[in-house]
């Protein structure tokens, strides 16, 4: 308990905090020079996020997704590593469900379900973990190989598509049959039809899952002291290369479990992408609001799903385009990056609080 | 009294951190054309200090004093101005720009305030190089001279910006034995030019040598400030540590027993396919230090790296116990009873941000007890690391402290805590003692003592002659990738190994230290 209380104490959560505050207040700036008014359009904000059930749970489905390439990419992170492959990795992760899904008939649910989720989750990992491949027997920084598996993952996943799943005349895949799909009726019934899937919950145990392996069991504590100090790693008699191709596999595979809950739990179908998921990218900038830790990134993918939901919801009740929320995400991730400004403005805070101690 | 008045008067400065008082009203005065050495353990205050007259940190309390008016020195651009020159220990140079490039960064000379005019700039480089003797050639790259020559480069680009008063910050430590008698030159032909300088170390020997005046500090206070020909090395250590210290380190000679480790011809090449070990050959007996001896990169590195296993061996052999370890990874090697303390402890000892307990049992956390079933087992650790820290005295807050917050001296017994503790049957040391002061080198050096006389066989890597004559039973000399010989410590002297160090087996006296 007292460690919690510990956490809210600290500096990085008050920082972070305070570049969420400014944000907003930005965002707030921006707008009132626009000419809107920035409290109705907060309160819209709000409103289409927390007013209805059907509501919060889109924006608890917008979430899912975001949590697990934010955890991607703070694991990769924590590992040295920057992984900007997530989109790529999403798409694997969709395809494989997609393949299972549709290919696979005359399963029970019970069976077919977790199976497309699995291959789906393995698809990302194996992706990602041939950039961590190359980068272990090579040294490719892992940055040009995942941007450009990104490339190749968009076209390749079209291919298959095309080739294999298509529906007719149509620039999407079949539908995926029932059994795999992982909605939860009985709760999307009772939020109004939000197509609430089981991806929330595994996004949550994800991020525990995250926590406990990294900082309590001795192959996280290896990916750890690899990511800190790859020489000092080596010195003791930690096997490198071997620990940047496990740690970018399970990357890969929380990305690719983000794809695969998006083609089961919410669209039940693949399209044919044009450009890149986005929420691949975004995974980035969530790992980076919540400081690359597992409970930081839940925290940072809530607020940013709300934030990305509910920007729909003001441009509709207060005329403001969505393209302002874009703009206070943009800011809440410029102050968190760019921790010496809030500090700077916070300095005044911090005086008055040490001279109280002292 | 203006002609008296000294060239920079420090008075009472006082600087506080969270938690502790880096400097207590410190009082110095430095006279023109004098070396005024400061000398404390790491930690002091020294480099605080330092920082202070350099415009890095701002004194809380006290003023400082430039040819007698008063200063505020708000910015390292002040202290430029005001003809305060620093040299840091670790060298701030752009790596592929040429000397001459590093020394006008900053303050580019320019052509009609468009076109740098490196040619007028290279011009003076050079004549402020022939000016002290420095032999620096202006178009040389940086990465291309040697760590001496990159030192020499700091010190133009402080000259070349009009500096009187020179701020040596450590500037031995990364330097082999002739570099520091050239450096010692340098100094001593810059104050006779009519510049100043401030040295800051823990090196007693050197201050002997240099300096002319020695200021001791020790937690932040004055302790002494003494005339060099005055005082002595022991009262200097005394003084700075606060008791006694031996010189000699004391030891009862040497039992050796079975052989140990026997490297047998080993060869290795580098990426560039250049031979860095050429068939070197000995072997470290249970019960024994061997030192080795040479100048830095002929070799040194690359047979510590061979003989646990980070490097692989092109041919040759390397026995530990009578088995084959060549071609083994590191993890086996150190499996097998080989202890390791690294040359550089920042970048491959420990990891920085890893907790002191996390540290402890990097090379043992998938052991039991550490790790059961998986999951580390905390517990387990923490004991460990309590009793490690205790045991050798590493001073931290406490065992979930970050390595990082160490000091120097505190991260190398954390080090050797570790591989002690392996109980291995062969220790190599690898420049252990480097960076560290009187008080720790005195502890590292007991521990290796300690380790021989239970019997363990130890192989002791120095650039400082006076640690390896003093702490190894044997000496072997390694010269381009080969030992060239062997001596024993009770028959030898530094200049005979300097010597050969250099390369020629001749045992001749005369040479100048």
């Amino acid at each position: 308990m007292n460690k919690f209380l510990k956490w809210f104490a600290s500096d990085s959560f008050i920082v972070s905090l305070a570049a969420i505050f400014m944000g907003l207040l930005l965002g707030a700036v921006v707008m009132f020079i626009g000419g809107y008014n920035p409290i109705t359009a907060y309160m819209a904000l709000l409103q289409s996020v927390f007013g209805s059930l059907d509501g919060f749970g889109e924006a608890l489905r917008e979430m899912a997704p975001l949590v697990l390439t934010g955890l991607a990419v703070a694991f990769a992170f924590r590992a040295g590593m920057f992984n900007i492959g997530a989109a790529g990795q999403v798409l694997m992760g969709m395809t494989g469900a997609s393949l299972i899904g549709i290919k696979v008939t005359g399963l029970p649910a019970i069976i077919h379900a977790p199976l497309a989720v699995i291959v789906g989750a393995l698809f990302g990992g194996l992706w990602a973990a041939l950039a961590g491949y190359i980068k272990a027997k090579r040294g490719v920084n892992e940055v040009i190989t995942t941007i450009m598996l990104n490339w190749i993952a968009l076209f390749l996943c079209n291919y298959i598509v095309r080739t294999f799943l298509l529906m007719p005349g149509s620039q999407r895949s079949l539908d995926v049959e029932s059994s795999s799909w992982v909605s939860i009726g009985w709760l999307s019934e009772m939020m109004g039809n939000a197509r609430v899937h089981w991806g929330i919950l595994i996004a949550i145990l994800a991020s525990i899952f995250f926590y406990y392996f990294l900082w309590k069991t001795k192959q996280g504590f290896e990916i750890r002291a690899v990511g800190s100090n790859p020489e000092a790693a080596r010195y003791a008699g930690i096997n490198v290369n071997k620990n940047i191709v496990k740690a970018m596999f399970i990357s890969g595979v929380l990305a690719g479990l983000a794809g695969a809950f998006e083609t089961l739990g919410v669209f039940h179908y693949q399209s044919i992408y044009s450009s890149l998921p986005q929420y691949g990218f975004n995974g980035i900038a969530v790992a980076l609001l919540g400081m690359t830790h597992p409970f930081g990134v839940l925290a940072g993918a809530g607020l940013f799903g709300m934030l990305t939901y509910g920007a729909s919801g003001m441009s509709f009740e207060a005329g403001v385009p969505s393209e302002i929320i874009q703009i206070v995400i943009g800011s809440i991730i410029f102050f968190i990056a760019a921790q010496g400004i809030v500090r700077f403005i916070l300095k005044p805070v911090y005086k008055r609080k040490k001279e109280k101690v002292l | 009294m203006a002609a008296a008045a000294p060239v920079v008067e420090l008075k009472q400065i006082t600087k506080r951190f969270p938690g502790i008082v880096a400097n207590d009203s410190i009082s110095i005065k430095l006279h023109k054309g004098e070396i005024h050495a400061l000398l404390g353990e790491n930690g002091a205050g020294k480099s605080t200090l330092m920082n202070i007259l350099f415009g890095l940190y701002q004194p809380d309390e006290g003023q400082i004093e430039i040819n007698g008016q008063i200063v505020a020195i708000d910015s390292p651009n002040k202290a430029i101005d005001l003809g305060i020159g620093m040299v840091h220990q670790h060298f701030k140079l752009v790596q592929p720009f040429t000397v001459t490039e590093n020394i006008i960064l900053g303050m580019e000379p320019s052509k009609a305030g468009i076109q740098i005019d490196y040619k007028t700039a290279s011009e003076k480089v050079k004549q402020l190089s022939d000016q002290y003797g420095f032999r620096v050639d202006p178009n040389a790259k940086v990465e291309d001279i040697s760590v001496g020559m990159q030192q020499r480069v700091e010190i133009l680009k402080t000259l070349y910006r009009g500096a009187n008063i020179l701020i040596f910050d450590e500037p031995t430590a990364v330097l082999t034995p002739q570099e520091i008698s050239e450096l010692i030159e340098i100094m001593k032909r810059l104050v006779a030019e009519g510049k100043s300088i401030i040295l800051i170390t823990h090196k007693l020997k050197e201050i002997m040598s240099v300096s002319d005046t020695v200021t001791i500090i020790r937690r932040g206070k004055v302790i002494d400030t003494v005339q060099t020909s005055d005082t002595s090395p022991a009262e200097l250590a005394e003084k700075m540590v606060g008791r006694n210290v031996s010189f000699k380190v004391d030891k009862i000679p040497a039992q050796p027993k079975e052989k140990i480790i026997e490297v047998n011809n080993v060869s290795m090449k580098n990426k560039n396919g250049v031979s860095v070990l050429d068939g070197m050959t000995f072997d470290v007996h249970a019960g024994e230090i061997v030192g080795v001896a040479g100048v830095d990169g002929n070799g040194q590195t690359e047979i510590i790296e061979a003989l646990s296993g980070l490097r692989k061996i092109d041919s040759g052999s390397i026995m530990l116990n009578g088995k084959e370890i060549g071609s083994h990874t590191p993890r086996q090697i150190s499996e097998a009873g080989v202890g390791h303390i690294p040359e550089d402890r920042h970048k491959h000892g420990l990891v920085l941000d890893f907790s002191v307990s996390e540290n402890m049992v990097l090379e043992s956390y998938y052991k039991q007890p550490y790790t059961k079933r998986g999951f580390l087992n905390f517990r387990a650790i923490n004991d460990l690391a309590k009793r490690l820290v205790e045991a050798f005295d590493v001073r931290t807050p406490s065992i979930h402290t970050k390595s990082r917050s160490l000091s120097g001296g505190n991260q190398q017994k954390a080090i050797i805590a570790r591989e002690i503790n392996k109980n291995p049957d062969f220790l190599i040391a690898a420049q252990p003692t480097r960076g560290l002061d009187v008080g720790a080198i005195e502890f590292v050096q007991t521990q290796l003592i300690r380790q021989r006389d239970q019997g363990k066989a130890v192989l002791l890597v120095s650039f400082e002659l006076d640690e390896i004559l003093n702490v190894s039973d044997r000496i072997i000399v390694v010269y381009e990738g080969k030992v060239i010989g062997e001596v024993r410590p009770e028959e030898t002297n530094d200049q005979e190994l300097g010597l050969m160090m250099a390369g020629s087996r001749q045992v001749q006296g005369g040479v100048k230290a």
